[in-house]
């Protein structure tokens, strides 16, 4: 039996161990005891794995891929400008025209091949729209989530590694969890709108002042999580012995403790995404996100209720699109808490 | 206990000290000016003293105890005023809007009900729906039932209330006229005629906060049902001859409504916070959506009591939560 040939399929060889561990209890000598066939799996590996048996997860990231690819690379096809407003009267002749598909059950309704998923009120495509929205709606939110995580992995890690800090920062924490986010959010982004506008201009203005008002107002879940981790952590033998021979602790935690407090801060990350999408597009539907004629998801679905009722697709379109998005990103936080969770893998 | 409770509520002054000159330091950098709605056609001079009238621009050292002193005194005085007849609060100041010129207290005290009734209904409805839920995909986990319950919470949980709130407008109002898309505050419940037109309008926002309280609480009454069916008391239950029923609603139920419990008292500010959303896209005129305009139109005194009364709810259930869970969990009192 070729026990070294790592290209023989999987199954069968364990297979012939199982085999061979029954016949070793039945009086074989020790040594032709079973050595392990595949080669070691890196722990990464193990993880993806068992990434893949969750199929909620498998499918959302399959969904989730499509969604970012075409909102990044379609505006690269589609090349309609989502802000172009044609003379008045093209704008009269084009405007609200209703998506293709209408044909189907409403033969009379205003429909071109020109414009797929239809124009809004000033004759702007919907598709490019969709697709721009999409872009700062995605990038507000991979950027919240990053801004938060590293505060609260550096909070967390502090906190937990440096005993004098730890009753300070978590009090900071408790403060944070205590205060009403939302109106304070709604209150901040109608404050410091205007001089960051002076500094970024308008629109970038408004992203750096969503970005960093939900990234300041979300770590401290995380903070708490990383924390507890680094505690438990800081007891265990390896983080004795890096001690022992002198490490900095600098150099300690970003060598010992950072890689171990990995999983949870991923599994945080991840549902940060959902959440930080969902604040910026309430904070666009409320009226205190992008300015009016820039396109984000919860922008679009705002400036489309009041006319709902006619055009049901303006409201339809982005509210899936970010529910869609919120739906994959929750069931990869789902399946990835599932495959980073050692207790429960290979199960 | 009781010296718990009291620790708690002892430290739950400074924090709420804190929180508050918080949003007042943040209030305080906010630009606009009450008087920009006044004609331009009144004297310089009249609007410096109208300014004056309402303490704006006044140094926080004097503005900050000032509002502190008449949300603690002065308000609990109006109320026992109201209630007894009698007259403390007679020639003290309250405080101010900037937007109608009447005492901030007033205005919510009128807002406050609609919010309660909606975000209340909500609540009820959504723990009615969420714990047999829970319990059922728990007991039978991986059923069919619980992957449906499982995808369908994971929706609930996913779409946000504007979407769902205007889906379902769309749907239950436009296209089939069941329900009214706009909730008539006015409405004077006095007869079963305006009773059930009552529970018409608030049917489809206590239907959206509904469905975001009940995929919350459902995973983690399940999580948690999980936890406990594994245990070895069930064994043990199971093994002396306990009826199922027994063993699950009895003996696993009790045990894993514990967490559940903390949850339901954490949640609360949370669905008030909701009710933000859920007020605008059903115009109820509740105090989210009076939040929402006063900060539109820079109403100081407003928001700063508004974000007040959230901050309190939120240290409030905390410290419920934290009473509760030492009161049902004997393991947990930190005496």
């Amino acid at each position: 039996m070729s026990d070294y040939d790592t290209n023989t399929p999987k199954a069968p060889d364990t297979a012939t161990a199982m085999d061979g561990a029954a016949e070793g209890l039945t009086g074989r000598t020790p040594l032709s005891d079973p050595i392990p066939v595949a080669p070691p799996k890196s722990q990464w590996a193990d993880v993806w794995s068992q990434f893949t048996h969750h199929r909620g997860a498998m499918i959302s990231l399959f969904i989730l891929a499509v969604i970012v690819l075409g909102v990044f690379l379609g505006p690269f096809i589609w090349r309609a400008d989502p802000q172009a407003i044609p003379s008045v009267v093209d704008m009269i002749k084009q405007r609200d025209a209703r998506p293709v598909y209408v044909t189907l059950w409403d033969g009379s309704a205003k429909t071109t091949w020109a414009n797929p998923l239809g124009t809004d009120n000033l004759a702007r495509d919907n598709l490019a729209r969709l697709m721009y929205g999409g872009r700062v709606s995605i990038a507000v939110g991979l950027l919240a989530m990053a801004l938060s995580i590293v505060l609260g992995a550096f909070i967390g890690v502090v906190a937990g590694y440096f005993r004098r800090l730890d009753a300070p920062l978590m009090r900071l924490t408790d403060l944070f969890l205590a205060l009403p986010l939302l109106p304070l959010i709604l209150v901040g982004s109608l404050l410091f709108r205007e001089p960051l506008a002076a500094v970024f201009g308008i629109e970038g203005g408004t992203f750096v002042l969503i970005v960093s008002l939900i990234g300041i107002t979300s770590w401290m879940q995380t903070a708490r999580i990383v924390r507890g981790d680094v505690l438990a952590l800081k007891e265990r033998e390896f983080v004795l012995a890096a001690k022992s021979v002198g490490t900095q602790p600098g150099k300690l935690i970003r060598k010992h403790v950072l890689p171990n407090v990995m999983s949870p801060i991923m599994v945080s990350a991840t549902l940060g995404i959902a959440t930080a999408i969902i604040t910026e597009s309430a904070l666009s539907f409320l009226g205190f996100g992008f300015p009016p004629d820039f396109p984000t998801w919860g922008r679009l679905l705002n400036d489309s209720v009041d006319r709902m009722v006619l055009y049901p697709e303006r409201v339809v379109w982005p509210g899936l699109l970010i529910s869609l998005t919120v739906l994959c990103v929750n069931y990869l936080g789902d399946g990835l808490r599932d495959a980073l969770d050692p207790r429960i893998r290979g199960r | 206990m009781l010296t718990y409770t009291i620790r708690r509520l002892v430290l739950a002054v400074p924090t709420l000290f804190f929180i508050s000159l918080v949003i007042f330091l943040l209030l305080e950098l906010a630009p606009g000016d009450p008087m920009a709605q006044v004609p331009l056609t009144v004297p310089a001079e009249v609007k410096e003293q109208m300014r004056e009238a309402l303490g704006v621009g006044q140094p926080i050292w004097i503005s900050f105890p000032k509002w502190l002193y008449q949300f603690f005194v002065i308000e609990p005085q109006v109320l026992f005023d109201h209630y007894f007849g009698t007259s403390f609060s007679e020639g003290d100041f309250r405080a101010i809007s900037w937007q109608t010129r009447s005492p901030v207290m007033d205005i919510v005290v009128q807002r406050l009900p609609q919010t309660l009734w909606v975000v209340g209904t909500a609540y009820v409805v959504g723990f009615a729906i969420a714990i047999p839920v829970g319990i059922y995909s728990a007991y039978r986990q991986y059923s069919l039932f619980d992957n449906a319950g499982t995808f369908v919470t994971m929706v609930g949980f996913s779409v946000p209330p504007f979407f769902s709130g205007v889906l379902v407008i769309v749907i239950f109002s436009v296209q089939l006229g069941w329900f009214p898309s706009i909730y008539d505050t006015t409405l004077v419940v006095n007869s079963w005629e305006t009773f059930v037109k009552q529970i018409n309008q608030m049917f489809l926002p206590v239907m959206v906060l509904a469905l975001q309280i009940t995929s919350q609480i459902s995973r983690f009454m399940r999580s948690s049902m999980l936890d406990n069916l594994n245990q070895d008391y069930v064994r043990t239950a199971r093994a002396k001859g306990l009826k199922e029923r027994t063993v699950v609603m009895v003996h696993v139920v009790r045990n894993s409504m514990i967490p559940v419990v903390t949850v339901m008292a954490l949640s609360v500010p949370q669905i008030f916070g909701g009710a933000i959303i859920t007020e605008q896209v059903f115009k109820v005129n509740g105090i989210g959506q009076l939040l929402i305009t006063a900060i539109e139109a820079n109403d100081l005194p407003m928001v700063q009591t508004l974000t007040f009364i959230f901050a309190v709810l939120i240290v409030l259930f905390n410290l419920i939560a934290d009473v509760l869970y030492g009161i049902l969990d004997p393991r947990i009192r930190y005496e």
